[in-house]
């Protein structure tokens, strides 16, 4: 009777928690735990007042959370002589962000559409020394690319930093758009210039509509990537243009008295908050954009 | 409708040679196939027709004028590509008209174009949307839509219909030739399908290794092979192939080979045959008859039903020849069968040069 039974039963699914399970849970809550546990303390910290940090307890949740730190971080943290917190720093870096992100993906983009589609004479040689770029150190050229500023009068301005984000970031940007639009058919092109498309008019009302998903991904590495540089903006931006980077450093170096480490966990907070921000927003496309476009080719 | 002359075209991707010394003329209001296995440089040719490809030599002349040189958008074709290439961010209406607004067409003009190449193509219910939104047969019936608002003097179509699945294929086949009945325009189309050749051309252009191997009216290329290549690559299942040797007696002239001799008296040789000379017999499966009083006697070594006719595989002589059998069959696998071979229908090759006796 029961061998009947067992047969008519329908299948169950197995238990969904079995040991093996709960090691992989456990594995990655630890991860987890560990790669959290600086920003939870940056985050108590920056609610405590200094008396309560002289406690010691860096761990303990605030006894009394007061936003006053942030509010010192925000509008009168000393970065140097001045006392006027990292706001200028923050919108520095606004200034600098938006050209250093828009002109090189349209400068990427027209680069990978001529590379991948019109082939000039000598392309893959060209993109191999574009290539090179990537690999030298952004330190080696620093001097020259000092000198070069400095002989056409844009050193130490506005101007002059956002032009050098455009050059390191040429490569990168290239590359992104060449492996996509080499995903993209050949034949698309042709038909579009058996229609009479040319140079201008296929990359404008073609292949730029066409490029959503990768301008997406350039766009998240190219903010991520200005707003958390440092030594081109203290280098290149000029005492008036500092991002906020590199206020942020000043104002953890500038101490009067005590280390104020509220006023520095919170001004850190902020000044990662762009980033932080667009990894939450928009990590999914990220993924995607790396698998679709620069890993393949 | 323009008419297409190509002399002494040489194509060659560094050092390998895919077309050489090729001349062609495509007269006005023909269906020209090119018709040849991957590889054999038909599609370099219509690339090089439609000005995608730079010619390393000779001249490309559409509606008598040197287009060797022109811009592909000047040379008054529309080109239909395998993978339907419609620009996947418009909608069907644009996808259409984007080279006539390029062009700065006026608004009612291309209006009136688009009207008439959607009803053309039953297209009209779907000028809203985008190619996303369609199946393969409409993406390519909006492909050829494409093509026919420029109103170009040549139509250029590279295996068109090679992505879509049998039932479509055979449907859109009929939509076109129906199209080029009505349009009377010159089309040269580009296949390695010849069902599709046969069945559309009003000539046909063999192709191998860059080089043509016979222009002629489908039924031509068919009955009548120039070399062993054409009589292998068309017709399926394949012609069967004799090796032996013609022997001129007093009056007649007699293929002998291992087992098998047989007056071919009644074959037009293009030129004397000298004595006993190596050739190559060819028959096609039709005319490879199984009867009672056949001449020649073998075994049934395999029967592949194809629902309106059987394919009956003979073992003879080591050899194994495809019969097409219509109709009931007398007869089951491992029989001995006896059949004939129509001495009317034979091609016979030299079997050295591969060129038609």
């Amino acid at each position: 009777m029961s061998g009947t039974l067992a047969v008519t039963q329908p299948l169950r699914r197995r238990s969904r928690l079995r040991p093996a399970r709960i090691g992989v849970y456990a594995f990655l809550l630890t991860a987890a735990a560990f790669f959290l546990l600086p920003l939870y303390i940056m985050l108590v910290t920056s609610v405590k007042s200094m008396d309560e940090i002289r406690l010691g307890n860096i761990f303990a949740f605030p006894i009394q959370i007061t936003l006053e730190p942030w509010v010192t971080a925000w509008t009168a943290a000393c970065t140097g002589v001045a006392c006027e917190g990292i706001r200028g720093g923050f919108w520095n870096s606004v200034l600098i962000v938006i050209p250093s992100t828009i002109l090189p993906i349209l400068l990427g983009a027209l680069n990978g559409y001529a590379l991948s589609f019109w082939k000039p004479r000598g392309a893959n040689v060209l993109f191999a020394i574009l290539m090179m770029g990537a690999f030298i150190p952004v330190q080696v050229m620093m001097y020259p690319l000092v000198r070069i500023l400095a002989t056409l009068g844009l050193f130490s301005s506005l101007s002059g930093i956002v032009l050098v984000h455009i050059i390191f970031s040429m490569p990168v940007m290239t590359l992104l758009f060449r492996n996509y639009y080499l995903s993209i058919p050949q034949e698309l092109f042709k038909a579009a210039r058996i229609d009479g498309g040319g140079f201008v008019r296929i990359f404008l009302q073609l292949m730029l509509p066409m490029s959503t998903p990768i301008i997406i991904v350039a766009a998240i590495m190219q903010v991520t990537g200005v707003w958390n540089d440092y030594i081109l903006g203290l280098v290149f931006a000029g005492r008036e243009n500092l991002p906020m980077t590199v206020q942020l450093n000043n104002v953890i170096n500038t101490t009067t008295g005590t280390r104020l480490y509220n006023v520095n966990m919170a001004a850190t907070i902020l000044t990662s908050l762009v980033p932080l921000a667009i990894y939450f927003l928009s990590g999914r496309w990220f993924v995607r954009g790396i698998a679709a476009g620069a890993v393949k080719g | 409708m323009s008419s297409v002359s190509i002399q002494k075209l040489c194509v060659r991707f560094g050092a390998n040679e895919v077309i050489k010394d090729l001349d062609l003329d495509v007269q006005q209001s023909e269906f020209l196939v090119l018709l040849g296995p991957s590889g054999c440089g038909k599609s370099t040719l219509l690339h090089s027709i439609a000005g995608l490809i730079d010619v390393n030599d000779g001249r490309i002349d559409i509606g008598g004028q040197d287009m060797t040189w022109a811009d592909p958008t000047d040379r008054n074709i529309g080109m239909v590509f395998q993978s339907y290439a419609l620009y996947p961010t418009m909608t069907v209406e644009r996808n259409m008209s984007f080279g006539l607004r390029i062009k700065g067409t006026p608004k009612a003009e291309i209006e009136r174009r688009v009207q008439r190449a959607a009803h053309m193509l039953h297209l009209e219910p779907l000028l809203q949307r985008k190619p996303a939104q369609l199946s393969g047969g409409q993406r390519q019936r909006v492909a050829i839509g494409r093509a026919l608002v420029r109103e170009a003097g040549v139509f250029l179509f590279d295996e068109p219909l090679s992505n879509l699945d049998a039932k479509l294929r055979a449907e859109l086949r009929r939509e076109l030739k129906l199209l080029h009945k009505n349009l009377h325009s010159t089309m040269i189309y580009v296949t390695h399908d010849q069902v599709e050749a046969m069945t559309l051309a009003t000539r046909i252009v063999v192709m191998y290794a860059g080089r043509i191997q016979q222009i002629g009216v489908p039924s031509e290329v068919y009955e009548r092979p120039e070399n062993l290549f054409v009589a292998g690559f068309l017709g399926s299942p394949a012609m069967n192939f004799l090796h032996g040797h013609l022997k001129p007696d007093a009056d007649s002239v007699r293929f002998e080979s291992h087992g098998l001799s047989l007056d071919v008296r009644a074959y037009a040789l293009r030129a004397q045959a000298g004595a006993d000379r190596e050739v190559v017999l060819g028959i096609r499966p039709e005319n490879l008859q199984i009867h009672a009083d056949g001449q020649f006697e073998a075994t049934v070594s395999l029967i592949e039903p194809m629902g309106n006719h059987h394919v009956v595989w003979l073992e003879f002589d080591g050899k194994l020849l495809s019969s097409v059998v219509s109709g009931a069959l007398s007869f089951c696998v491992d029989d001995t069968v006896r059949f004939s071979l129509d001495a009317d229908r034979i091609s016979l090759f030299d079997r050295a040069t591969e060129q038609r006796l």
